[in-house]
């Protein structure tokens, strides 16, 4: 009932605007007998509105500075390669910026400046190479900075050392929870395959348990980091993609079923100190700000009313009906803390069943 | 000014005329003009239920899990008391996805416009061959049926992303639109590429062998070239969506493996082994991406008609925009690998693709600035169709400069399937080619019905359109940076992205105010139909041929004898002419030069 309703609701809605338009549309028919082609005063309006328009595309640009301008990540980065990227970020955004200024303003300007008037004749110009030539050759210099800085940032990130002893860490994808194991002592992970999952001996990751380097493994639900040393992520999955998204960081791999992907970065800001920068103390006053209004809302959910500030590990490719609340703590901490929260973790062999 | 077409050559097509019946003449027509009316209608219905959705999910985006009473009232079962399903929004993405990018984009702009156009503007009496028209248009109307079919299955309708990763897409288990909604979204896709290919193989050996007298290559409007190239693209890319397609069927329903391996779900581990889902992201971007410019080079072809003839001025630079759609063409199929930075492939590839996709920017630069030069000192007549088609060099400017950052596999580390990714795509090729749509269909409309659009609906129509697009589209990008993933039917378990909350109810009043005038589109296309102001013969005061051909349509479109060509279609406010427009099948005056080049 209540939807036949709404949909009736939604008909008298279609028709009222319909009818509006048609008022509107038979208004104009007394005002001129034209054959709806563009006349001098529509040039004329048009011209004007141009000019508005360019105004608002430089409003919503600045407006979109000024409020949004801080919530991106182009500050505050947590990896070593962070900075690299951000600096990237920066000067392909001074370009574009640039270049969307000065060819938007070109492009509304000649719209309103040369708007038609009857009798004059447009100017009969069909070529020019050396305009084209400048046109080819300056985006040609432009684009080749950008992607020689683009390529070496690229190899730095992705070209893995294995000389400086990274952390070897696998990121575990299932739908809808990460795992993390641990290399242990030996920080050499033990043989994996899906084949080998046992859920009644609680071996949930496919562990090979005849892997002499599996039995110091460490399976944990909460990813723990020791600030400045580099770290090698192996990701799986064991059923769908997944991708591992740590945005503070600037690292993202998927996760896929049947091989195993990598990524190594190093944490350089541990979670405390992140905490007390005052970028992020700004951000999360503001966030609690916003909860606060909604807060018979949020404490019915179940979650804490109090945001604090995490890192955190998000899936960020489509896996299904709960791939928006797949996610995992990141905590970054010293050396000291790392290793007495390591000791309290269980070891592969001994947490099976 | 005669405009008459030659009489001495006499062409005997024109006299057999065959008995119509309604359903020759509507149904099953093999009129190219019939057909492309066929297109347009088809096109403009699913995009209503594709903007639709996009409205569907931008209310749920901002109003996280609230009970809307139009959820309740379009989604049924998947609204309980009106509060949208988890997975009935990520089915949403995908059937948004899927329907505007192939069902308006390509086939609702490319299907009306190169039909309608080819054989108009190249002199011929219709395409190659009719009955493969014919056949394509129905084809891609099957498909039209078996896509809306699919959202009525009992488990739900695909709802992998239009992309359709297996394995997520392949096993049933994984969510449930992976099973009937998924089938019938291969099949229906399936028949969409073999309308698709018809149609292009049509588009081509039309273009290639039925130019009339005069007609050559380098006399062609840019919207022909457009389309010829974008059909060559189609038949080189889509022939391997459809092996993918294939291959994913036999992987879902045969037990093959060629995109599965080593996978454990719901308790049991399946028997697949060996097969690799990046196989599937390489097959499917080996369309996917050249797929970015079927939909986009037709709308810059009509972009560049419209533009020069409203500006009553030469196209700027028509050789080097004809070298930009081919290097624009050539480079598309050798960039797909940029939307798999992160996807697990060899980085070294990273950096060729990363190479390959910057290049990209040189050909639609140039674009870019020879029409901002075609408008310098021109005499702007600010049609409708004017307005779109700078709308679009708009819309593809701002667009277009964020792929440099999303093109860069550094870069796109950090903001790949971000929100920045979807303010990017929309702006670049979903905005850009509808604006393209919309500019054709109101240059066009007098050509197709014999009426003129109402202009002041126009007006309206255009300039709400474009502050909403920018209001939804360019705040978007700021979230993306914010690091917000895209496809999450609720950000309400990240605390962290609270604060891009109240800028996502702004971005959904833009979209809901675009969305509501685009009634006025709709009003005015479908009044203008039946109560239009009749058509003049060339109300835009063309060079090109199809306004040569009478208002009213006939089989074999010129009564008498194809008309000849005697020069580009450029040749607006020419020197040493009384009008400030020469039709292509004017003889040269004695002495006159041929300006092109």
């Amino acid at each position: 009932m209540t939807t036949l309703l709404i949909f009736i609701i939604v008909l008298f809605v279609a028709v009222a605007l319909w009818q509006m338009v048609k008022i509107f549309d038979l208004a104009q028919v007394g005002a001129s007998n034209d054959n709806q082609v563009a006349t001098d005063k529509d040039n004329r309006f048009n011209g004007y509105m141009m000019i508005a328009f360019l105004i608002f595309i430089y409003a919503i640009t600045i407006a979109s500075f000024v409020y949004l301008g801080d919530l991106p990540l182009m500050s505050n980065s947590a990896s070593e390669h962070g900075p690299g990227i951000d600096n990237l970020m920066v000067i392909s955004m001074i370009v574009i910026f640039f270049v969307q200024i000065v060819t938007q303003f070109l492009l509304h300007y000649f719209a309103f400046k040369y708007k038609g008037e009857k009798g004059r004749k447009a100017l009969f110009y069909a070529d020019n190479n050396t305009l084209e030539a400048i046109w080819t050759i300056i985006p040609v210099i432009v684009l080749a900075g950008l992607i020689i800085y683009g390529l070496f940032t690229w190899n730095d990130i992705m070209n893995i050392d294995e000389s400086e002893d990274p952390m070897v860490i696998e990121l575990y994808a299932q739908q809808f929870n990460w795992k993390a194991r641990y290399g242990g002592e030996d920080n050499v992970l033990g043989k994996a395959n899906v084949r080998l999952i046992d859920l009644d001996r609680a071996n949930i990751l496919g562990v090979d348990e005849d892997d002499p380097n599996a039995k110091d493994d460490v399976i944990v639900t909460e990813l723990h980091l020791p600030v400045n040393r580099p770290i090698l992520f192996k990701m799986r999955s064991q059923d769908v993609l997944h991708s591992a998204y740590m945005p503070h960081f600037r690292a993202q791999m998927n996760c896929v079923p049947g091989m195993v992907t990598q990524f190594a970065f190093t944490p350089t800001v541990t979670t405390a100190e992140m905490r007390s920068n005052p970028d992020i103390q700004d951000k999360v006053a503001n966030i609690n700000a916003l909860r606060l209004d909604r807060k018979a809302e949020i404490e019915a959910s179940g979650q804490d009313l109090t945001y604090e500030f995490d890192y955190l590990l998000l899936c960020n490719k489509i896996c299904g009906k709960s791939h928006y609340n797949m996610q995992m703590k990141i905590v970054v901490e010293t050396q000291e803390e790392f290793d007495a929260w390591m000791k309290e973790q269980k070891t592969f062999e001994n947490s099976l069943n | 000014m005669s405009v008459t077409a030659e009489t001495h050559v006499h062409d005997d097509h024109d006299v057999h005329h065959h008995k119509e019946t309604f359903v020759t003449k509507y149904i099953f027509s093999q009129d190219h003009k019939m057909i492309a009316k066929q297109y347009l209608i088809t096109g403009i219905i699913m995009g209503v239920v594709g903007i639709m959705m996009s409205l569907m999910m931008r209310m749920q985006i901002a109003w996280p899990e609230k009970p809307n009473v139009l959820f309740e009232a379009l989604l049924g079962k998947w609204a309980p008391e009106g509060v949208m399903d988890a997975d009935i929004y990520l089915a949403l993405v995908t059937i948004h996805g899927t329907i505007m990018v192939f069902f308006v984009l390509t086939a609702g702009l490319s299907g009306t416009f190169s039909n309608l156009l080819i054989p108009l503007q190249i002199g011929a009496r219709d395409m190659a061959s009719g009955f493969l028209n014919m056949i394509s248009y129905w084809l891609f109307f099957l498909s039209s049926v078996i896509m809306i079919l699919s959202l009525f299955v009992e488990a739900g309708p695909a709802a992998a992303g239009w992309t359709i990763y297996p394995p997520l897409s392949a096993l049933p288990m994984a969510q449930g639109g992976s099973g009937a909604g998924m089938t019938l979204w291969l099949v229906s896709m399936a028949i969409f590429i073999a309308s698709s290919l018809l149609g292009s193989l049509n588009y081509i050996v039309t273009v290639l062998n039925l130019r009339t007298k005069g007609m050559s290559m380098t006399r062609l409007p840019l919207t022909i070239w457009a389309f010829f190239v974008t059909a060559i693209i189609g038949v080189i890319s889509f022939p391997v969506l459809l092996s993918a397609a294939l291959l994913l069927i036999m992987d879902r329903s045969f037990g093959t493996s060629f995109f599965l391996s080593d996978i454990f779900i719901q308790g049991e581990v399946l028997h697949y082994q060996g097969g690799s889902p990046v196989l599937f992201e390489h097959l499917f971007w080996f369309l996917g991406h050249p797929e970015v410019y079927i939909v986009l080079l037709p709308a810059l072809g009509i972009t560049s008609e419209i533009i020069a003839t409203n500006s009553r001025k030469p196209i700027f630079g028509y050789r080097a925009m004809v070298a930009s759609i081919l290097a624009i063409a050539f480079l598309s199929t050798i960039v797909w690998g940029h939307h798999m930075f992160i996807s697990g492939m060899n980085p070294f590839l990273g950096s060729v693709f990363t190479f390959t996709t910057l290049l990209i920017a040189i050909p639609s630069a140039v674009k870019a600035f020879n029409y901002i030069t075609t408008l310098w000192k021109g005499n702007l007549q600010m049609n409708p169709a004017m307005l779109f088609s700078i709308g679009l060099v708009s819309t593809f400017i701002t667009g277009g400069l964020t792929g440099i950052i999303l093109g860069d596999s550094a870069l796109d580390i950090n903001v790949h399937d971000t929100y920045f990714v979807v303010a990017h795509f929309h702006l670049v090729m979903g905005i850009s080619a509808l604006y393209g749509l919309f500019a054709g269909v109101y240059h066009w409309f007098p050509r197709m019905f014999g009426r003129m659009m109402n202009k002041n609906l126009g007006y309206l129509h255009f300039w709400v359109t474009a502050i909403c697009a920018y209001g939804v589209f360019f705040p978007m990008h700021f979230i993306g940076m914010a690091g917000l993933p895209r496809r999450y039917y609720t950000n309400s378990n990240f605390p962290l992205f609270d604060d891009t909350t109240n800028t996502q109810v702004v971005i959904t009043m833009f979209a809901l105010v675009g969305g509501a005038f685009q009634l006025v589109f709709l009003y005015n296309f479908f009044s203008s139909m039946f109560y239009g102001k009749k058509a003049e013969q060339n109300p835009w005061k063309s060079n090109t041929l199809e306004w040569t051909a009478p208002v009213k349509h006939i089989h074999g479109n010129w009564p008498g004898a194809l008309p000849t060509v005697y020069r580009w279609s450029y040749d607006y406010s020419k020197p040493g002419h009384e009008e400030d427009f020469v039709p292509q099948n004017v003889p040269m005056k004695d002495g006159e030069e041929e300006l092109q080049h």
